[in-house]
């Protein structure tokens, strides 16, 4: 009984603290683009514009619901959802923070350890993509079709190399569960070991989340929204939050992957799990206002001959030292 | 490759500790330049006497025909000009207006100028008919602006 009860607060703790993060990312999203691009940003709602999402949610809770009359409605519907609970659902096995006592009790601050953690990130992962093929193609009209198949092609194409990214620390670790995975980073994170790793699961993670310059599928001036052209209101809403939420679950994997997790110096551990994530997420929205978005047969050159071959020489090289270190 | 997205990256970095360009519109206003073309000012000699003499020249020169003047004679005791005749009826429909700026080259006195003013905002189309009484300054020493719009040595002397 009081196991599931612990088992409660962590997963609303956890989920809302995800939604939270993910709403003001969007705030955080548009004051970044404005610093780059030398203007103010959203400032007018509440002290430096921070009820902003507040006003956003209410906005779109309260706009018309369209469904176009050829779409297929059902899917319609649930594709937001698909794209929603998979991106959310992934943060469960990540691990914010050591394990605390609270009223005599060891509590571990991760939601599941899950002793696959990393196979069921991907696999989480690659559920995702339906919600975004599922839409495009329910939606029944031009531009969301065309969206969803530079989904398809994109995503199935970067996830292999996003897992190869990361093969080398679990090569390293032996160890498929998160927890573990932060516990061998006691001495050193794995940045300095995997460097080669690191860098391809940034870019890999960038595709991953559909975010420039990798953000074909919903591209704004070809595409007109991409996969969510024909959304509104909070089925749309949910494709946002769904992009916000994959992106601080893949932060948080970069962050868990590579840079030791929660670990470091005299900062609590979920204080220096935030900064890790938020840096990353910073990287996202500057990695945005830099670079311009690639051509199609560019990001399919460059996810099959570069970043693949690249990743694989990264896992057998890894496993070569580690065979030579006995 | 990487080199050139490191070095977009530094630029971008660069520009986010730049001064902000913004103009934050409601609660700090840019001053508008010299020759801003906004709603039109009816402006006044010293003495407080209109300038408009009703010649219609503004009327003829306003190519999209948005000005409306009839003039009528002045009472000698109590003139409303300091020509022989005044505008009785000046109309400017301010949504067919172009701004161009023609009517006051046109205007032998300086009476009509483009003013500063661009906040102009009604919620019915009518009433962009603007008439007389809305162009009319009080006192044209308190458009300072609106001086710089015309040459004084231009204006015909006999007035």
């Amino acid at each position: 009984m009081a196991d599931l009860a612990v088992m409660l607060v962590k997963v609303v703790a956890a989920f809302g603290a995800l939604l939270l993060i993910a709403a003001y990312m969007t705030w955080a999203e548009r004051r970044v683009l404005a610093l780059v691009q030398v203007r103010v940003g959203p400032n007018r709602v509440g002290p430096a514009g921070l009820l902003q999402p507040i006003a956003d949610g209410i906005k779109l809770m309260f706009k018309e619901t369209v469904i176009p009359a050829q779409a297929d409605k059902l899917v319609f519907v649930l594709a937001p959802l698909v794209s929603l609970v998979p991106a959310m659902a992934a943060i469960a096995v990540v691990p914010f923070g050591s394990s605390v006592t609270l009223f005599g009790r060891q509590v571990d601050l991760v939601v599941a350890d899950v002793n696959v953690g990393v196979l069921y990130i991907f696999a989480l992962g690659g559920i995702g993509v339906y919600g975004v093929v599922l839409g495009a193609w329910a939606s029944n009209s031009k531009y969301p079709l065309l969206g969803g198949l530079r989904s398809a092609a994109q995503l199935i194409s970067y996830e292999l190399s996003l897992g190869m990214s990361l093969l080398g620390v679990v090569l390293i670790t032996g160890s498929l569960s998160l927890k573990d995975i932060v516990a061998a980073q006691a001495g050193y994170p794995f940045i300095l070991l995997q460097p080669l790793g690191f860098l391809l699961f940034l870019v890999c993670m960038l595709a991953e989340t559909n975010r420039a310059p990798f953000d074909l599928p919903e591209a704004e001036s070809e595409l007109t929204g991409g996969f969510h052209t024909e959304y509104s209101s909070m089925h749309f809403a949910m494709y946002f939050l769904a992009e916000y939420c994959s992106m601080i679950t893949l932060s948080a994997v970069a962050a868990t992957f590579f840079l030791g997790g929660w670990r470091g110096p005299f900062l609590p551990p979920v204080v220096w799990f935030l900064i890790k994530v938020f840096a990353f997420m910073f990287f996202f929205m500057w990695v945005r206002a830099t670079t311009p978005r690639l051509r199609y047969d560019q990001l399919m050159g460059f996810g099959w001959k570069v970043l693949l071959p690249l990743a694989i020489l990264n896992v057998v090289a890894t496993a070569g030292v580690l065979a030579l270190l006995g | 490759m990487l080199a050139e997205i490191v070095r977009g990256l530094w630029v971008t970095l660069k520009h986010s500790w730049r001064r902000r360009v913004t103009v934050q519109y409601p609660d700090e206003r840019e001053e508008m330049p010299r020759g801003y073309r906004g709603l039109h000012k009816l402006l006044r000699w010293e003495d407080g006497l209109e300038r408009c003499v009703g010649c219609k020249l503004c009327s003829a020169a306003c190519p999209v025909d948005c000005i409306f003047v009839e003039s009528a004679e002045n009472d000698p005791a109590r003139p409303a000009s300091k020509g022989e005749r005044y505008a009785s009826v000046y109309e400017i429909n301010e949504l067919r207006c172009i701004f161009c700026g023609y009517c006051e080259e046109a205007c032998p006195v300086g009476a009509i100028v483009l003013g500063n003013e661009y906040e102009f905002c009604e919620d019915h189309r009518d009433k962009f008919l603007y008439e007389k009484q809305d162009l009319l300054v009080k006192r044209t020493d308190d458009y300072p602006e609106l001086k710089a719009r015309y040459d004084e040595r231009k204006l015909l002397t006999y007035v």
